[in-house]
Order: C-alpha cells, then sequence, then structure tokens
C-alpha cells in the first residue's frame, strides 16, 4: 500500500511538473524515478520510451504503467498512472470551470481568435517535427499523402486508416518496398 | 447514457492514436462531428488550453472534452476511458518486452503507422486552419473574394512560423509563450 501511495505521489509530482508531456517529460522523469528513487535504470527509462512510442495510446501513460507494473505488479501500473493523470484532471477542470464562466466577454473572444492561429503553428511544427521520424522514404511518403488527402476530403473514421496503415507497413516490407 | 458514449469513445481513442499527444486529435474532430459534444472551434481552444498546462497533452484535451461534454465526472470518466486501453496492452508488452520489440511484424506495422499518424494529424490541423485563417461563412454571404482570407491571422500565422522554426532566440521558448502573445494580438487588433 505504502509503495502504491508512493507510486501515485511521484507520478502526480511528474504530471505537475511537465509542460506538453511526451519527450519534455523525460528530464522531470530521469530525476525523479532514476536519480531520487531509483526505481529504474536510465536505460530502463529509455526502452519504456521506446515501447511507449511503439503502443498505441499516451506515451505517458505507458511510460507510467512500465515503471508501476515493475516496482508493484498490476496494482502499481493502476497507481502510477492515477497519479500522472490526476494532476491534468484537477487543473484543466479548473480552468475549464472558469474559462465557461467568461467565454462570452468579446476580449476573450479575441483573445481566443488569436490562440486558434497559433494552435495552427503548433500542429504544423508538430507535424514537420514528426515527418523527420516517421516519413524516411517513398513509401511512408505515399502512406502519409494517401491518408492526408483522404482524411481532408472524406468523412472515414481514424480507426479505419490506423487499421489500413498497420497491413500497408507489413505488406510494403514484406514486399521489399521498405527503405526505397 | 452519456457517461457510458463517453467512456467508449475516449477507449477507443486511447486504443488507436499513435504517436503522442496530437495523435489524439483527429479522434476529437471525429468526436466532434459525430456527437456533436462541442465544435470545431471549441476543440481548437482546448488543444491551447491542453499545451499552457502541465501534464501529458492527450490526457489534458480527454479532460477538457469529458468536463465539457458532461461536467467533472464527464472529465473523469473520459480521461480513464483514454488510460485504460494504454494500461491494459503495457501490462501485456511489459511481460513479453524483448520479443515485442524484437518482432520483425510490429516494426513493419509501425512503418505504416508512423505516416499514418502525421497524415492524420495534418488534415486534422487543416480543420483548425480552416476556421482561423479564413472566413468561409462570410464569404458564402458576400462572394467577395477578399473577404475569403482573414489577413489579420494570416499575418499573425506568418509571423509565429517565423518566429517558432526561424528565429535562434525564440524558437527554443515553450509554447506557452507563443500562445500568450497571440491572445494578446488577438485583444490588441480584435480578431
Amino acid at each position: 500500500m505504502k509503495t502504491l501511495f508512493a507510486l501515485f505521489l511521484s507520478f502526480a509530482k511528474v504530471g505537475v511538473m511537465t509542460f506538453g508531456g511526451g519527450y519534455a517529460m523525460i528530464p522531470i522523469l530521469e530525476r525523479e524515478i532514476v536519480e531520487d528513487k531509483g526505481w529504474a535504470e536510465s536505460e530502463e527509462l529509455m526502452d519504456y520510451y521506446a515501447v511507449g512510442q511503439c503502443t498505441p495510446g499516451i506515451i505517458a501513460v505507458n511510460v507510467a504503467t512500465f515503471i508501476g507494473r515493475k516496482l508493484a505488479g498490476i496494482p502499481g501500473g493502476i497507481a502510477a498512472t492515477l497519479g500522472m493523470i490526476f494532476p491534468s484532471l484537477v487543473i484543466i477542470c479548473a480552468i475549464a470551470g472558469v474559462l465557461s464562466n467568461f467565454s462570452d466577454l468579446p476580449a476573450v473572444k479575441s483573445a481566443f481568435a488569436g490562440i486558434r492561429v497559433c494552435v495552427c503553428v503548433l500542429i504544423f511544427n508538430a507535424v514537420v517535427k514528426l515527418w523527420k521520424n516517421a516519413v524516411p522514404d517513398k513509401g511512408a511518403l505515399l502512406i502519409c499523402l494517401f491518408v492526408f488527402i483522404l482524411s481532408v476530403f472524406l468523412d472515414i473514421s481514424p480507426i479505419i486508416f490506423v487499421v489500413v496503415c498497420a497491413c500497408a507497413g507489413i505488406l510494403l516490407t514484406r514486399l521489399g518496398v521498405r527503405g526505397k | 447514457m452519456i457517461f457510458l458514449k463517453l467512456y467508449w469513445e475516449f477507449f477507443k481513442t486511447g486504443l488507436f492514436a499513435v504517436g503522442g499527444g496530437m495523435a489524439t486529435l483527429p479522434f476529437l474532430y471525429s468526436m466532434s462531428e459525430k456527437t456533436g459534444w462541442f465544435s470545431a472551434a471549441q476543440l481548437a481552444d482546448m488543444i491551447a488550453v491542453a499545451e499552457s498546462t502541465p501534464g501529458p497533452i492527450g490526457v489534458n484535451m480527454a479532460t477538457y472534452v469529458g468536463f465539457t461534454t458532461a461536467g467533472l465526472p464527464g472529465a473523469l470518466i473520459a480521461t480513464l476511458g483514454l488510460a485504460t486501453p494504454c494500461v491494459v496492452i503495457i501490462l501485456i508488452i511489459a511481460s513479453v518486452l524483448d520479443a515485442f520489440r524484437k518482432n520483425k511484424y510490429v516494426d513493419a506495422a509501425f512503418y505504416g503507422l508512423r505516416p499514418c499518424s502525421v497524415g492524420l494529424i495534418a488534415a486534422a490541423g487543416m480543420l483548425v486552419v480552416k476556421i482561423s485563417l479564413f472566413n468561409f461563412e462570410l464569404f458564402s454571404e458576400t462572394s467577395r473574394f477578399a473577404d475569403f482570407f482573414n489577413f489579420k491571422a494570416i499575418a499573425l500565422a506568418i509571423v509565429l512560423i517565423i518566429c517558432t522554426r526561424y528565429v535562434k532566440a525564440l524558437k527554443k521558448l515553450h509554447p506557452i509563450v507563443f500562445i500568450a502573445a497571440s491572445a494578446f494580438v488577438g485583444i490588441l487588433f480584435a480578431f
């Protein structure tokens, strides 16, 4: 029980201190999990990250589950995950509650119209950053363009794209198209 | 039953979103179109808040959407829905970690999944571009070509792209700085 609570607290701490999740979390996790608590080695953490990226879902939650499980089995995995999501729940609900009261003010509307422009640029930058790792050759380029165009013009669930592209990845690799 | 539906929608998102925070975005857009729980503009605002607050972006988005849809219990249920498949999948994989990492089918599937995720995020980004840089409604009313473009917004976008990508002193700054600056510009120039 003590370990579970310690896991919850540690990951809540990591959650509060991380802006942006994913990779922004690595240095903070290193300090808390590897240096302070000694719960995992640095290389282990990198392995968890690599697998966390190669599995569906939120990378931060995936890593939390890995470390929690290593320390205290399935309950540990759950405790670490709950710790990870706890700060988000509190902070976002507080902000959402406040914002919904002010969202009709003209100044707030203008502010969010400006912010939306910034969101476009942030998404654009995220796409450029992901592109470098995700599109190494012509086959991947084809998949990316195919998904982008169909998704812009047709109303297809992202789930279908994900399933089809996983199969396409296996097929292209088997056919030897990969890497060309 | 709204809570059950919320849980299920976010469970699916957690199960199929590959590649980190922004990867949940296409799923949330498809959710907004399908359920009408929130609008595309609201979703763009949620991205801004999720980026500017602590915690993983995907989790923040789920909490915000859940809260908007069904208050505090909604926030809790949406977030748990998102986290459930992650936890289950990792608990299974952790016991066969090495086999999973070295499996050639897993590797090949991800060769296809990574560009898919980029394409989906880019397409979702186009929806934000559509509502923030262009005036589709105004254009359909007036049919004047100049009304189609939101010039103030496009100018801000160009400045932001230059600042976040090309100006050395600025591009390392946290996104929250640019979000705050954009809010300020939005108020100052009455966007």
